[in-house]
């Protein structure tokens, strides 16, 4: 079965981002498809790469990374959302004159037509929202 | 058929009774995160007229971290792998948050 | 575009501009209808709120709903409904909307529910 995800809720501010990211896993390991993965509102500060929890605790966007990598798996960020609220791949940076960015690399920044591409063509649609 | 997935306490916010008010014959309810806090004894009221077959659930794991025990009985604990099993089984999912 | 049809549902529940979710679901349903895709609206519980006409934000710098929602038209966006009783809880009528939208009972906001591929909630 393919799945994709939706995540609007921020990392640390709310679970939901932890409850998305078990539920991941879970799809992974009973061998489904992970079509896509797609933050959405406060959700994109979980692709941030300067997120620095205390070594005892979840690190949020490197579990995701560590489950990309592990699975080839597509997280793509809403860039409109992104921007907005400071998470920024290189492009982007230049684009707005900015010193840094912080898109975690295994993220990569698209519109809103990659969540409706997903509703698409998965069989189930997962929102995990705050 | 859907299952419901709800992640806030009767008082948190509407989402209980919209979720409540939404649910058809044969649907599915599962609670996750603060939403387990729907399965304590005190508001079992809530859940006695529920369209027929609706089939309910909570998270173990959110159970557990809440210290959470003896709470209604119409619930039946469950894990993510059950989580994602319920995913499959209903033809979609409906979150309420 | 894609061959493929899949038919989405967007729940509103909350007011506007308190929250960014308003918008956020605005912004979904203007991008599935893009793609072509069958699309229904659906205002539950404080979401029907973002229907009443005369907004104004200029002064707390926001883009205004109603003007957006106006769009939906534009979109050929007509599925379109509210509940009831959320309208009643708050002393409103369909016809204190800014848009023109169905009012629901219980019982056909479940089946509208059931008659989608896909159900996103903002």
């Amino acid at each position: 079965m393919i799945f994709s995800l939706v995540i609007t809720g921020a990392p640390y501010s709310t679970q939901c981002a932890d409850t998305a990211l078990r539920f991941a896993r879970s799809v992974l390991q009973q061998g489904h498809t992970l079509h896509r993965v797609f933050f959405y509102a406060d959700g994109v500060h979980s692709g941030s790469a300067l997120a620095s929890p205390p070594q005892d605790e979840f690190n949020i966007p490197q579990a995701w990374a560590e489950l990309a990598s592990e699975y080839q798996l597509d997280l793509v960020v809403c860039i409109a959302a992104a921007v907005r609220r400071g998470v920024l791949d290189s492009n982007e940076a230049r684009r707005y004159e900015k010193d840094g960015h912080n898109l975690a690399g295994d993220f990569t920044l698209s519109g809103l037509g990659q969540l409706v591409e997903a509703g698409i063509v998965s069989d189930r649609v997962v929102t995990f929202g705050a | 058929m859907t299952l419901h997935t709800l992640n806030k306490t009767p008082h948190e916010s509407n989402a209980l009774q919209d979720c409540l008010a939404a649910l058809s014959d044969g649907d599915a309810l599962l609670l996750i995160e603060n939403g387990v806090y729907c399965a304590m004894p005190a508001h079992a009221e809530l859940f006695t007229r529920l369209p027929g077959g609706v089939q309910c659930y909570l998270l173990q794991a959110d159970v557990q971290a809440r210290g959470l025990s003896d709470l209604n009985p119409e619930f039946r604990g469950i894990d993510y792998d059950d989580f994602v099993t319920l995913s499959c089984r209903y033809e979609k999912v409906v979150s309420w948050f | 575009m894609s061959e493929q049809k899949k038919s989405f549902l967007i729940i509103n529940r909350c007011a506007p501009y308190g929250s960014s979710n308003a918008r956020d679901a605005l912004d979904v349903a203007l991008t599935v209808s893009v793609f072509e895709q069958p699309l229904s609206l659906l205002f539950l519980d404080d979401g029907v709120l973002q229907l009443l006409p005369n907004h104004n934000p200029a002064d707390i710098a926001q883009k205004n709903l109603s003007a957006n929602l106006a769009m939906l038209e534009m979109y050929d966006i007509d599925q379109i409904f509210v509940c009831e009783k959320a309208l009643q809880q708050r002393g409103l009528t369909s016809e204190s909307l800014g848009l023109k939208a169905r009012t629901l009972n219980a019982t056909e906001i479940a089946d509208l529910i059931k008659k989608h591929d896909q159900v996103l909630s903002f």
